[in-house]
């Protein structure tokens, strides 16, 4: 137990370069498995909770963009979606990588000061770009959809009270479209989350062994040759996450639709599965 | 390839390009745009053969097999989809070595030492004798597999949703007929639940479509191995040498893509279209009034 403890202490933020530098070569305990993976799920946690705070404002104004009438707006938001809805996250993170590394080394020269651009490789600024550009496509697309649904009648009384504009957006439209993409933004949340354990499999390379948890379950698994320990770590790690995610989620849903009757209810995730 | 290759060094812009190309090495690489598109076209039929076992598993009368249907199909909800790739596999192939040492190697030797899980070589799999493309073609088998039993559960989530829609009366009438509940099941609930099931099965095809560069971590030569390994920077050593090429090989991937998914979008709104008439829904009804 106090062995676990001190593993526990040389291990628990190993992921993000506190503890012990070297990562086990022997022995492989269970609960230096559990430890070391838990740490990686760090940078699970830090990519998608960064990744989906700044995506969620980036897709309202995309979804809000593609319901524009004119054209200029429209289209660039449409290409957006449907490139980075069309390709898979993966080739999204070689490609970014590519285009990173492409930047000069030495940083770029702006009105006299050197801006630096060698971090933009790194996984923690790079592959967090590129998972907020994707969640944000793909949440603007259920944003959009929300928008297209919302209810004739809200807008006929907001048009009926005077209400234009800027308005009419934040007063009605918006608070409505978020009610109805709930549920398919908490799925895309759970997807994220998922996603971000792509990241060190690309084209990122993680530095120093810090990785994320996928990262030390494979490690672990190629070391030991035993499959069937690391990945049900790592598995039974998001299984909580997904749950912990659902029950936010469900707090913004009930937050949501506190002025309807029936309120309070579970949200319902799964429209199609139960009559 | 061609006799005008014969010597690259010699050759000039759009003659060195076309031979640069259409080198040996790039005939591979349009090949392995071919693995994928075989892999989607075993995958999908096994995946939603998968679902089918697991989504009538699920509403079967007997608790254990019911229960082992919820089971597969919730699997993949909470848990990445990675994960299922990177342990498949390898659990597929610790099995097959396992039960091949049982038959083939000596019994007192232990197959697990310490941290290493060591199979006599007449065990192997495949055999270290075999050629490059048994490796391959057994490194795409255990992909197929493990694309099959994940995208089964998905398949399976879809598909058992949509069982449930077929409005509860179609099901009751064939019951007041005489049917059995298989004849019930065969004429009736799966003829009928296609309509509904096909959104989700369209969804499931984009991303099955979106899942096959993982090929590249289950260690197959496929369009991302190529990619990296054409795209690199090659020095006067090589015949073609160039500068670090593989944004432009990225950007050919990605155009790959978004055209596979572009072109899958136009054909999955023509089966809905089909799928749709005479059907008790919203896209039905839209129909009928449209052709009146």
């Amino acid at each position: 137990m106090s062995q676990c403890l001190q593993t526990i202490q040389d291990y628990g933020l190993r992921a993000i370069g506190f503890g012990e530098n070297l990562l086990p070569r022997t022995g492989f305990s269970l609960c230096e498995q559990i430890t070391l993976i838990g740490s990686g799920l760090i940078w699970n946690l830090y990519f998608g909770v960064l990744a989906l705070f700044f995506g969620f404002f980036i897709a309202n104004a995309l979804a809000v963009a593609k319901t524009s009438r004119h054209a200029l707006l429209r289209k660039p938001a449409e290409w957006f979606i449907f490139v980075f809805r069309g390709s898979p996250l993966f080739i999204q993170f070689f490609l970014a990588y590519q285009i990173l590394v492409m930047l000069p080394r030495a940083g770029i020269e702006i009105f006299g000061l050197t801006v630096q651009t060698s971090w933009m490789t790194k996984a923690w600024a790079g592959a967090l770009l590129v998972l907020i550009l994707n969640t944000a496509a793909y949440s603007a697309e259920i944003f959009y959809g929300a928008l297209r649904n919302l209810p004739k009648g809200e807008l006929e009384a907001a048009d009926a009270y005077g209400m234009t504009g800027w308005t009419r957006y934040r007063r009605v439209a918006w608070p409505t479209a978020m009610r109805l993409a709930w549920p398919a933004y908490t799925n895309e949340a759970i997807f994220l989350f998922h996603a971000t354990t792509l990241v060190f499999f690309s084209g990122f390379p993680a530095f120093k062994q810090q990785g994320d948890s996928l990262y030390y379950a494979s490690y672990f698994a190629d070391k030991t040759f035993n499959p069937f320990v690391a990945y049900p770590i790592v598995a039974g790690y998001f299984i909580l996450l997904t749950l912990g995610l659902t029950a936010i989620f469900g707090a913004f849903n009930r937050r949501l639709n506190r002025h309807l009757p029936g309120a309070g209810g579970k949200m319902r995730y799964r429209p199609n599965l139960i009559r | 390839m061609f006799d005008q290759c014969a010597d690259p060094k010699t050759l000039e812009g759009l003659a060195w390009l076309w031979c640069y190309l259409s080198s040996g090495k790039h005939i591979l690489f349009y090949l392995s745009f071919l693995t994928v598109l075989v892999l989607l076209a075993i995958t999908a039929p096994i995946a939603l053969l998968f679902g089918f076992g697991g989504a009538l598993a699920s509403r079967s009368r007997i608790a254990p097999v019911r229960w082992l249907g919820r089971i597969y199909a919730s699997m993949v909800r909470g848990v990445p989809d990675i994960i299922f790739f990177l342990f498949v596999p390898i659990a597929l192939d610790q099995g097959f070595e396992w039960l091949r040492a049982k038959a083939y190697c000596d019994p007192s030797v232990p197959i697990r030492q310490g941290n290493e899980f060591l199979v006599c070589p007449e065990a192997k799999l495949p055999l270290s004798t075999a050629s490059e493309w048994v490796h391959q073609s057994y490194g795409i088998f255990l992909a197929v597999v493990a694309f099959s039993v994940v995208f089964g559960a998905f398949a399976a989530n879809v598909l058992y949703g949509a069982m449930n829609a077929v409005p509860r009366a179609q099901l009751e009438t064939a019951e007041a007929y005489g049917m059995s509940p298989r004849q019930v099941n065969r004429r009736i609930l799966i003829p009928q639940m296609w309509t509904y099931a096909l959104p989700g099965l369209a969804n499931l095809w984009m991303i099955l479509i979106k899942a096959t560069p993982l090929l590249f971590i289950l260690g197959v030569q496929d369009i991302v191995y190529w990619a990296r390994e054409l795209g690199g920077a090659k020095t006067s050593a090589y015949s073609y040498p160039h500068p670090d090429w593989r944004l432009y090989y990225f950007l050919a991937i990605l155009v790959f893509y978004l055209l596979m998914t572009w072109g899958s979008e136009r054909i999955f709104d023509r089966i809905r279209a089909r799928l749709s008439a005479g059907q008790a829904t919203a896209a039905g009804e839209a129909m009928r009034k449209a052709a009146t």
